[in-house]
Formats: structure tokens, sequence, C-alpha cells
């Protein structure tokens, strides 16, 4: 199994396949991204989460090369999307409106995906194709959003990238569909150890797929690092009226009946009374969306440091 | 060859159902040494769970002396769990077959049957941990 060295195994940094420093992209005098920083390790699954209009489609097609920062600089696996051109087929982007020639049939398509990648799996995605039932003599014009999905997703997947960037790839998919691309994405990530990084905000789909979280609000990283650290970073805490919250972190307080309900990052011994448990990832996420003011944490740091434009 | 089933409601890490269906299958004979385990490519194929769990899982039987890692070929079957030998295994399900055919003979159903059989197993687990009983009434001891 080429999958047994992963991300994390040995406490090793690995190259950072996705980083941004002082990232920043604005639309004419809207700021649609702005200072962001991270590292997300090679081989990570990492989902991209955040409300909509938060950034998250910009960041996304700044790393796939189709836009250029403003400020600041993205790099995957150590090079400028969109300007080396040795990354080209190193990356697959399937975009929010799955673009695709609509009078192509869906064997051309493969075929044109074939002659442009000189890495082409096209048993890979014939069965990408194939799982969907998709007749490949059929005009990509005629199938419905989720069997276009389905044959991006096979483009994407055929490639055979390093870093595939996803956005909001499962949205327009039956639960099946769903459940079979999730596990042909997870096999690549396996085999090959294709980092993934996929954007959405289906909370739950992310449960027990993604290792790496990227918490994109208003424009700023909120969350970023491993799932286990930042989890493992919270409590909740459950207890009465007035039990005192210091000297934690509070990012949310929330009131029920008779009793206070806080999510915190502990910073030393939890005082006697609060019933202490640890935060599932659709809590903590709903949290930190509700509270627009809690305090950001990353655990990232780019591996090799990035010059920030000056 | 094993089919894991990810239940992502029951509470349970994923990575431990892994390891506690994978134990299931050894003490029921369905794994035996030798057999190969799933690579992790083919289990987040069928379950759309992260690498890394299925590794975690399989690090996790490989400390126990479950399985082993052969470098290039997969994960191999160590050693079975459960300590009846395969003829005692088969009386004792002989017999439980028996009581079954009975059971359903005098009118009960499968739901009846099962809080029965976990009825009598709940009492005779309070009655070896009451430290007042009298001694060698069915203690377990080491397996």
């Amino acid at each position: 199994m080429n999958g047994e060295a992963r991300v994390g195994d040995e406490g090793t940094t690995p190259e950072a396949a996705f980083a941004a420093n002082g990232l920043g992209r604005r639309y004419r005098r809207r700021w649609a991204l702005r200072d962001c920083a991270f590292a997300i390790p090679a081989g990570a699954v990492c989902g991209l989460v955040g409300p909509n209009g938060s950034g998250k489609s910009t960041l996304l097609t700044l790393g796939a090369g189709l836009r250029q920062p403003t400020a600041g600089e993205v790099r995957v696996h150590g090079l400028r999307p969109g300007l080396d051109p040795e990354l080209r087929e190193r990356i697959g982007f399937v975009a929010q409106d799955k673009p695709l020639y609509p009078r192509l049939t869906v064997a051309e398509t493969l075929r044109f995906g074939r002659e442009l990648n000189p890495r082409w799996d096209q048993e890979l995605a014939l069965q990408v194709v194939q799982q969907g039932r998709l007749p490949l003599t059929t005009r990509v014009g005629e199938l419905s959003g989720g069997q276009r999905t389905r044959v991006a997703l096979a483009l994407a997947l055929g490639k055979r990238p390093d870093v595939l960037l996803l956005d909001e790839p499962m949205s327009d998919l039956d639960p099946l569909s769903r459940h079979q691309l999730m596990g042909t994405l997870m096999g690549q990530a396996a085999e090959h150890g294709t980092t993934v990084v996929i954007s959405t905000h289906i909370l739950s789909e992310l449960d027990g797929v993604i290792d790496h979280l990227l918490l994109v609000d208003g424009g700023q990283v909120r969350l970023a690092g491993p799932v286990e650290e930042i989890l493992g970073a919270h409590l909740l805490l459950d207890g009465a009226e007035g039990l005192p919250l210091e000297p934690h972190t509070v990012l949310e307080v929330r009131h029920t009946g008779r009793g206070v309900s806080a999510l915190v990052r502990p910073d030393g011994p939890v005082a006697e009374g609060w019933r202490a448990e640890s935060p599932d990832l659709e809590q903590l996420l709903l949290a930190y969306l509700r509270s627009p003011e809690a305090a950001p944490l990353n655990t990232t740091v780019p591996s090799t440091p990035l010059e920030v434009a000056a | 060859m094993i089919e894991y089933r990810i239940d992502r409601r029951s509470g349970v890490a994923t990575y431990q159902q892994i390891v506690q269906q994978t134990k299931q299958a050894l003490r029921l004979g369905l794994l035996q040494p030798g057999d190969k385990l799933p690579t992790a490519r083919e289990v987040v194929e069928a379950t759309a769970i992260n690498p890394n769990t299925v590794l975690k899982a399989y690090r996790e039987l490989e400390r126990e002396g479950l399985v082993e890692p052969r470098p290039g070929l997969g994960t191999f079957v160590q050693r079975s769990l459960g300590n009846a030998d395969a003829a005692g295994d088969a009386a004792l399900r002989a017999e439980l077959a028996a009581w079954v055919d009975r059971a359903f003979a005098v009118g009960l159903d499968r739901e009846d049957v099962t809080a029965l059989t976990t009825a009598v197993l709940d009492a005779r687990e309070q009655r070896t941990s009451a430290p007042a009983d009298q001694a060698g009434g069915g203690r377990e001891g080491a397996r």
C-alpha cells in the first residue's frame, strides 16, 4: 500500500501542499480575502468551511491559479499557481459551476482530458462515469446537474493530480453518488497520497472524512489545523449560572434555562461544578459561525517561510 | 474478505468500530490466521472514511498482536481470538440452536430471544461481580 505513509504518522513535518501567507484578494473595493496564512500538509484531506460569501471560492480559485492575489502569496507544493507552468498538471480543480463543453459527449470529454493530461488515468475516469451509469454517447449539455458534476469529478480525478481543489462538489449529488464519490476521493488519498481540499457548508458531510480543517469567515482564516488538534483544544462546559469561566478563552456562552453552556479553549484546570466534554466537529463549527468575535486558532505554520509581498 | 460497516451516529469512534468488527470476525472464525485484511484503499472506497482512520485501527490491531503488516503485500491476521476450540464451539452452537428452536416453538420471536439472552447474561454478570456470592460459583477468571 502506497498509502501507508500518511500525514501526522511520524510527527515529521511534510511539505506544505497548499499554503498562503498574507494572502489577500480584492474585487473592486471589497476584500474577499484578507491577510490569510495557513499551511496544509501534503496528503491531508482538508475541509474548507465557512458561510456563503466568506471567501472559500476565492481561496480555491487562487489555489488553482485562475486568479492572482492582490496581496501576499499562495503556494501549491512551493510553486505559484497560474504562473509556474509545471504546476498545471499537478492541480485538479472542480469549480462550483462545473464548466464543461456542453456539445461534447461524455466519451469525448474524457478523451479531451486524456489528450491534455500526461498522467491521465482512463480506467479511473471511466469508473467514476460508469458508476453513475452515464451513457458515454450522451452530450454533456443533456445531462442533469448531478450527472455533470460526476463528469467534472471524473475529469479532475482522471488527471491524477497531487492536489485536488473541490468547490462544493457534492451539493447537487444524490446520497448514493455522494457516498461513492467520497469513497473514490478517499481511495485516491489512500493510494497516491493525494491532497484533497473540499469546500462545503454541509458540515455533517465532513465528519469522519477530513483530517484537516480550514474555517474561513469574512475573508479571514478563523481555524486552521489538524481536526484532532483543533477539537482537542476545546471543551464544552455545562453547569449552573455563575460558575467561573476564567482563565479560559471563552468562545461562546449560551444560557439554557437554568444552566449555562460554554465553548472554551481551556487554559488551566476547569472549575469544580462544570461538566466538561469534547465538542464534535459540527458543534465546534456552529459555535464559531455563531460567534464572529471568537478568537481565531491557527496551528499551521508554513513549513517554508514565505516572503510577504511588500 | 471482511467488510466493515461504519455507523457514524453510534458514538463509537470510527477506528474503534473497525477494531471491534475485526475482533468480532476473529472470535467467530470469519477471519483466521493468514487471512488478509482489506487495504486502506478498499476500506475507504467502500465506507468513504478518512484513510488515516483505517491505518490507526490496523496499528491498534497490530499492537495487540492480532495482525501483522507485510510490506508490499498487505496486512495479515496473526492469530485468532476466543478460547473455545472449534469442537467445543460447535457443540455449544448446536445446543443453542436447539434451544432457539424450542423458544420459537413456544411463541417467542427474535426480539424476545435477544431480550431473554441479554437478561440472562446480565444476571450472570451481576452474580459473578457480587463479592458476597459463594466462591467458585462461575468465576470467569483470567482468560
